[in-house]
């Protein structure tokens, strides 16, 4: 298909089918720690705007959750149809790293999700936000063993090589390996902030629309301090979480900026726009700012780092990508600390709620958080090209041996099928975004007409509201 | 160290296979069940019935998925990439059925039948894929060194598209029990009807197997046929005639319960005669799970948190089994 290599269509594959799953997870993760703020502050304060925001996310969170059940499925199986060579030699790390994370899930869910979602009525207060704490726990424990695997990958330790495949030696220096807590950090900070810019274009959207209650105004402030406070942290993690990147993947961040070589005794530039070209070796239409770079990347004046032709051409990640997708994630960063100050200077002019170019700003920021997440992830797993695991195995060995054709045609059906699953699955998220927070008065609200109805996250929203399909190529029937 | 992690990974790793194929089994046969069952109220009864559990059953499947890594890094390795087309089609089928599930309810009438429809396609592509699957594994990979060296359409064989039409009525079989014991009146009348020339067909499917494997595979024949095998694992194939004539027997008068559990008995001798068959290989014909399975610092690691999380996702299982037992009435309770 188009002339791609079979390689190259299974690392589209891959990249493609989870590029899809890591927006559900990203959500799931910033509503649930949400959720558990909204049901603290309803049990603190008794202001019923609390609980009524909670159960409006609740039936969001639902959805997503089974969004993110349903994508998963495929993530557990595709390690050993499309990179079964890399999962003879190094699933002794992976396996059990993603079962930890699986086994965590189930038990949330067996636990915990069930009466979050249906117990409202049937357990106490107490109780009840226990589970949603439970909740919100285990979605970061999950986040921590994708993340520790995924990290292991990028800077691996803690193991000897036995017999042509990995074993682990020391599981604490397996899990705790260097990059491991500043990508926990970022990718967990980064769901926050995901979820926070979605509330506060929700909040933004319905008061545009006239729909100013006190609900609305409620979630609309909350998400806007959220981004004051977060995008800032953000931003210092994803600095700390860089000079990592250059200590153990030097290569990856040469790629980043675009960087060939370096003069004696030169400072770096920062190239804030540009084509790097990795067949003539230079970045072209380069925009750069003297200094910057160095100050940024070496904390000093005049320091270098290494280029791009001090590394062995094979061993070069594609820099025309990750230069750019480096760039989209942090051109939303600056967008969001813009809207965070935007959003407290129009508190301070009490104007948060009537500022029409504002609200207009924040609706467009939506999906902000999401589409930094997925380019962030681009940047970091193309920029560790060509390694899958960082300086022992190369992703060419890693990968089955299926023949381009067959990769082209599942590559496709996979494209379609998700277009149109996961396509109707976000319709309908929006169409209960659109709905928005329902005052319930005393009685709490309950699923309606829910006997006997299972604990399953879906049937959470009771509401029939119809999930259309959209194929591409128009509607069909 | 006295554990020996490859058997207790084997027994978990195969006893979730079973729960598997035992509980997304029946539900998966329902939407086999749909083109059968033209009533729009009826079908609503049938999903239903496997409403409150179905999602819980494929856990089983994902978790099968890592603890394989986990444990035998080599098999999963293999044994996927191998079936790589099969299992594409089975994750295909199974996504597009489990979200029709939840969307048929929430759709509008216009389009509704779009949904029903993929819950149908969906559970007879995810269960012949599998059963296809299962017949390519019976019949071995191609293996050398640590990695598959086979085609890509190495599993497509005479048998395993016979094994992949026998899933389908195995499931069949499974779904039109579990409604029998789920449903009442004229709707469980029509399916006992159906249940008993489900049962003959799944039986002959099971003789058809049980001649054909030994008959290509030598090895098989010997673990059978040889003395004193034969009279250890003859209680195998007497049963299946027991349970057959026994189920052909309670579906003539008024029953409940028995022919599903007696539906479950059969798949259970039809798995333990496969594992008779194949034991102690993971990679068929010829790596056992000592020589597929991963180093102890990988099983012993992950054996922990599976034997302290395994118990609760039982507990779960057995729980939501008990508070959605009895008969579910058509228009009863469900959205």
């Amino acid at each position: 298909m188009f002339g791609l290599t079979a390689l190259e269509l299974a690392r589209i594959q891959f990249g493609f089918t989870i590029s899809a799953h890591i927006i559900f997870p990203a959500i799931t993760i910033g509503l649930a720690s949400y959720l558990a703020v909204l049901e603290a502050l309803w049990l603190w304060k008794k202001d019923t705007t609390y609980r009524d925001l909670y159960h409006f996310w609740s039936h969001i969170f639902a959805v997503n959750f089974a969004m993110g059940v349903v994508s998963g499925i495929v993530m557990a199986y595709q390690f050993g149809t499309n990179w079964s060579h890399y999962s003879a030699f190094a699933g002794t790390i992976t396996g059990p790293l993603l079962s930890y994370e699986v086994l965590t899930a189930f038990f949330l869910e067996a636990g915990f999700l069930g009466v979050m979602l249906f117990g409202w009525s049937k357990v106490g207060p107490g109780l009840h936000f226990f589970a949603t704490v439970m909740v919100a726990i285990g979605t970061l424990i999950s986040a921590t063993w994708i993340l520790a695997s995924n990290s292991w990958m990028q800077t691996p330790q803690g193991f000897e090589i036995i017999n042509g495949r990995v074993v682990p030696v020391d599981w604490l220096k397996v899990i705790f390996n260097p990059s491991f807590p500043y990508r926990l950090a970022h990718m967990t900070v980064a769901a926050y902030l995901a979820v926070a810019l979605f509330v506060g274009a929700s909040g933004a959207w319905h008061l545009l629309k006239r729909r100013d209650t006190p609900a609305v105004r409620r979630m609309l402030s909350m998400a806007m301090w959220m981004v004051l406070i977060v995008t800032p942290m953000q931003i210092a993690i994803g600095d700390q979480h860089g000079l990592v990147d250059l200590k153990y993947q030097p290569a990856k961040i040469a790629a980043v900026e675009g960087h060939w070589e370096n003069q004696p005794g030169e400072s770096l530039p920062l190239i804030l726009f540009g084509l790097p070209d990795m067949n003539a070796e230079t970045t072209r239409y380069a925009v750069q700012v003297p200094h910057l770079g160095s100050l940024v990347l070496t904390h000093s004046w005049n320091g270098q780092i290494p280029g791009l032709k001090d590394f062995a051409p094979q061993d070069r990640p594609n820099s025309t990508i990750v230069f750019w997708t480096f760039r989209i994630m942090v051109g939303l960063g600056f967008l969001m600390l813009l809207l965070g100050l935007w959003g407290a200077w129009a508190r301070w002019r009490h104007e948060l709620y009537r500022s029409k170019l504002f609200l207009r700003f924040a609706v467009l920021m939506g999906p902000a958080g999401l589409i930094a997440i997925v380019a962030g992830w681009l940047t970091t797993e193309i920029g560790r090209q060509p390694w899958v695991v960082y300086g022992v195995m190369r992703t060419k060995d890693a990968a089955s041996n299926h023949s381009a054709l067959e990769l082209s045609i599942t590559l496709i059906v996979f494209i379609v099928m998700y277009m149109a699953v996961f396509g109707t699955g976000i319709r309908y998220m929006l169409k209960l975004v659109a709905k928005g927070p329902q005052p319930q008065g005393e009685h709490p609200p309950e699923p309606e007409g829910q006997s006997g109805r299972p604990a399953r996250p879906l049937s959470a929203v009771p509401d029939r509201i119809d999930p259309a399909i959209d194929l591409p190529g128009g509607r069909r029937r | 160290m006295g554990i020996d992690l490859p058997v207790i990974w084997a027994v978990i790793i195969g006893f979730g296979l079973m729960m598997y194929v035992v509980m997304d089994g029946f539900d998966l046969g329902i939407g086999i069940l749909f083109p059968f069952i033209r009533d729009r109220g009826d079908r609503d009864t049938l999903v239903n019935t496997v409403a409150p559990v179905w999602d819980g059953n494929e856990t089983w499947l994902v978790l099968g998925g890592a603890t394989l890594m986990a444990a035998f890094p080599l098999a999963y390795s293999v044994l996927l990439s191998a079936l790589y087309i099969p299992i594409f089609f089975m994750l295909a089928g199974l996504i597009w059925r489990g979200v029709a599930f939840e969307f048929r309810f929430k759709a509008d009438e216009a389009h509704r039948p779009f949904w029903d429809k993929a819950f149908a396609w969906g559970s007879y592509i995810a269960t012949f894929s599998q059963g296809v699957a299962l017949g390519a594994f019976i019949n071995g990979f191609k293996v050398t060194g640590a990695s598959y060296d086979g085609g890509s359409f190495d599993w497509l064989s005479p048998f395993s598209l016979f094994t992949g039409v026998g899933l389908i009525v195995a499931y069949a079989l499974l779904g039109c029990t579990w409604l029998i014991m789920k449903t009442e009146g004229e709707l469980q009348h029509r399916l006992k009807a159906l249940a008993p020339r489900v049962t003959l067909v799944l039986v002959a499917a099971i003789v058809i197997v049980s001649v054909w494997t030994p008959l290509t595979h030598p090895s098989i024949a010997t673990r059978w046929f040889s003395f004193p095998n034969i009279i250890i694992f003859s209680p195998v194939p007497v049963l299946v005639v027991a349970t057959t004539w026994v189920m052909m027997r309670v579906l003539r008068n008024e029953t409940h319960a028995s022919p599903f559990l007696l539906a479950l008995l059969l798949l259970f001798l039809g798995y333990t005669g496969l594992a008779i068959s194949l034991w102690p290989n993971i990679i068929p014909p010829a790596i056992s799970i000592r020589e597929a399975a991963g180093p102890p610092e990988s099983m012993g690691f992950t054996l922990v948190g599976a034997l302290f999380v395994i118990p609760f996702i039982l507990a779960y299982t057995a729980m939501s089994y008990y508070v959605f037992r009895g008969k579910v009435r058509a228009g009863e309770g469900y959205h």
